[in-house]
């Protein structure tokens, strides 16, 4: 046996997605973002739904998202991407139309098209990255940093007394009646990985399906904007993230 | 509906002429002195028939954000606010003329500045045809003086906007916005359907098909090469327009001697101005922009070396007389005329202002 009879198709058992192309990623080593992509292409390869797919990119460090899966992408202003997603679905029902959005943007700065668009029940999957910083301007606070946490612009330790506490947008979308799912997931082991991908695909049916809102988020690393090594980063997800941000479902139906 | 004569509000003929010409999308949110549209959008229920989408946005920001998703969509996709809602608008307008994005804005322009008042003004001269959002754009701006020209200019705007991947404005004003007048909507078509929108605007994001790459909605780019480059290619579309687009109205501008140049309501209010002035003796014509961007710049030229003076009438403190002097080019004595926060200039007080800055000095 030599290795072009091991390296065959009924051998296969894991592919880059067919969706992901070979552009070099911008995102840093370690960074949640890369896997969550991944995870984004799979379930649109595995729906085979490319055709009809549209995808909205935010500001933030997701920005060039749209470099890095071959499908239809509009890039948003920040924080208005639930905003034109809920024009390209309204008008194109048969689509699947998601945003892909940072703490940033759909938690500070978009925070009224979030809510208003989940209110709505716009039939649209929301995946939302929560690492607690802005990491494309250079880790400055977020609305998610947590209670003491360094940024660039809480160089003490974010003061919840007089800088806000950490915002749990999650928990406030789950209350509304447009949204059928709100899940919080992560992507920091194999495990995780593998479930975080099933949610994302039940926010895609269940979008097709017609049932409402779905937002996945994913507490997230950013160990560069963290000052941390990778698996450092992790760590200190699991055990003050976490806290703050528990992983589980909120509301699915 | 199409071959009758309606008595409509031109707030109203907007909202019906969208509906018969076959727009995919409305979106707004309520403010005087244009709600007319959107509440006659929304009793029209043109979900019903024709298919559109009518919605209420949360925010003016909003409702520009879901414009870019559906003109990003290739989809005839409007919205319609008053002065200061345009003005959130503005970085949304700025993002849709970066990206190169059709479609239709509606400014049925209030007293400003700030919340100012809800009566007519034509002071966003400036904001649209200067800019308004940041960076180099420029919209097609459409200055109807008519309820029929309400109805007219949606068509007109949807056209010359996907034309040239461009937004485009309809600069209307209180008095157009509120009076009644006779209109014939045009003739009821049918919406697009995908396959004819992906063949008009292969460029759309509709999904992508195997025999196309992705295509990719934006204005960013942060190779500043790459950026200048397409500066220079929205630039070169803007030359375009302005050598094909011109449009403009000239009355009893044969023999004139006085020339008064105005747009929308004002340009009505100077017909009378003519007709009080010419009992006097006074020889005096009407240039009225249609575009106010691209404006007509060598008509007016032209006018200045036929006519002793030139007024502009406007409702604000003198905006678009900088373009006419710009067109002059200091070739003919160019004085300004207007009425501020609301209120309407009169014909008598207009023709006593044309002769005291321009015919006795």
């Amino acid at each position: 046996m030599n290795k072009s009879d091991i390296v065959s198709p009924e051998n296969l058992v894991y592919q880059k997605p067919v969706l992901m192309n070979d552009n070099h990623m911008h995102y840093c080593p370690g960074c949640s973002h890369g896997v969550v992509h991944k995870l984004v292409a799979e379930v649109i390869d595995e729906m085979n739904i490319q055709d009809s797919t549209i995808g909205v990119a935010p500001v933030g460090c997701a920005v060039f998202a749209y470099n890095y899966l071959d499908i239809d992408w509009m890039e948003a202003a920040h924080g208005r991407a639930p905003a034109l997603a809920t024009a390209a679905k309204r008008m194109s029902p048969d689509k699947m139309v998601f945003t892909y959005q940072g703490d940033g943007d759909l938690a500070a700065i978009g925070t009224a098209e979030t809510i208003h668009a989940c209110n709505r029940g716009e039939n649209i999957a929301i995946i939302f990255i929560n690492n607690g910083i802005y990491g494309m301007t250079g880790g400055q606070m977020a609305p998610t940093t947590l209670d003491n946490m360094v940024t660039s612009t809480s160089p003490d330790g974010r003061d919840v007394q007089t800088m806000g506490n950490p915002l749990k947008i999650l928990d406030i979308l789950a209350l509304l009646d447009g949204v059928c799912l709100a899940s919080r997931q992560s992507v920091h082991t194999a495990a995780a990985v593998k479930k975080a991908k099933r949610y994302i695909r039940l926010a895609f049916e269940n979008s097709m399906a017609g049932k409402g809102t779905s937002i996945v988020e994913i507490v997230s690393t950013c160990n560069a904007g963290w000052k941390m090594t990778p698996v450092d980063a992790n760590s200190w997800m699991e055990e003050n993230m976490f806290k703050v941000y528990p992983i589980g479902d909120l509301k699915n139906i | 509906m199409s071959e009758e004569i309606s008595l409509l509000k031109g707030n109203e003929a907007i909202a019906y002429a969208a509906v018969n010409y076959g727009v995919d999308g409305y979106f707004g949110y309520p403010i005087t002195p244009q709600s007319e549209i959107i509440e006659t959008l929304m009793a029209a229920a043109p979900w019903k028939t024709t298919g559109m989408v009518v919605l209420q946005a949360e925010s003016e920001v909003a409702a520009i954000n879901m414009v870019y998703g559906g003109a990003a969509c290739g989809k005839y996709s409007m919205t319609s606010s008053s002065s200061t809602g345009i003005s959130l608008k503005q970085e949304g307008i700025s993002y849709l003329a970066g990206a190169e994005l059709p479609c239709l804005l509606v400014n049925v322009q209030r007293g400003g500045p700030g919340l100012g008042t809800i009566q007519p003004s034509q002071a966003d001269y400036f904001q649209t045809v200067k800019g308004g959002g940041h960076g180099d754009y420029k919209l097609i701006t459409l200055a109807p003086n008519s309820v029929q020209e309400m109805a007219d200019f949606v068509s007109l705007g949807f056209e010359l906007a996907f034309k040239y991947r461009n937004p485009a404005m309809i600069l209307s004003d209180g008095v157009i916005g509120q009076m009644m007048e006779k209109v014939k909507l045009p003739a009821p078509q049918r919406r697009r359907t995908e396959q004819e929108i992906r063949e008009q605007c292969p460029w759309a994001t509709l999904g992508k098909t195997p025999e196309r790459k992705p295509n990719i909605i934006t204005s960013l780019e942060l190779d500043p090469v790459k950026m200048e480059e397409n500066n220079l290619r929205i630039q070169a579309k803007y030359r375009e327009i302005e050598k094909n687009e011109v449009r403009y109205d000239e009355i009893m501008c044969e023999d004139a001697d006085y020339l008064l140049v105005a747009f929308g309501s004002t340009a009505r209010i100077c017909l009378k101005v003519i007709e009080l002035a010419r009992k006097q003796g006074y020889k005096v014509g009407l240039l009225r922009p249609i575009t106010l961007w691209p404006f007509p710049s060598d008509i007016i030229n032209k006018y200045a070396d036929q006519v002793k003076g030139i007024l502009t009438v406007e409702m604000n403190a003198g905006q678009m007389i900088e373009d006419v002097r710009l067109a002059v080019n200091g070739k003919v004595k160019v004085e300004h005329y207007g009425r501020l926060g609301g209120m309407v200039p009169t014909p008598e007080a207009t023709l006593e202002a044309l002769i005291e800055k321009v015919i006795n000095s």
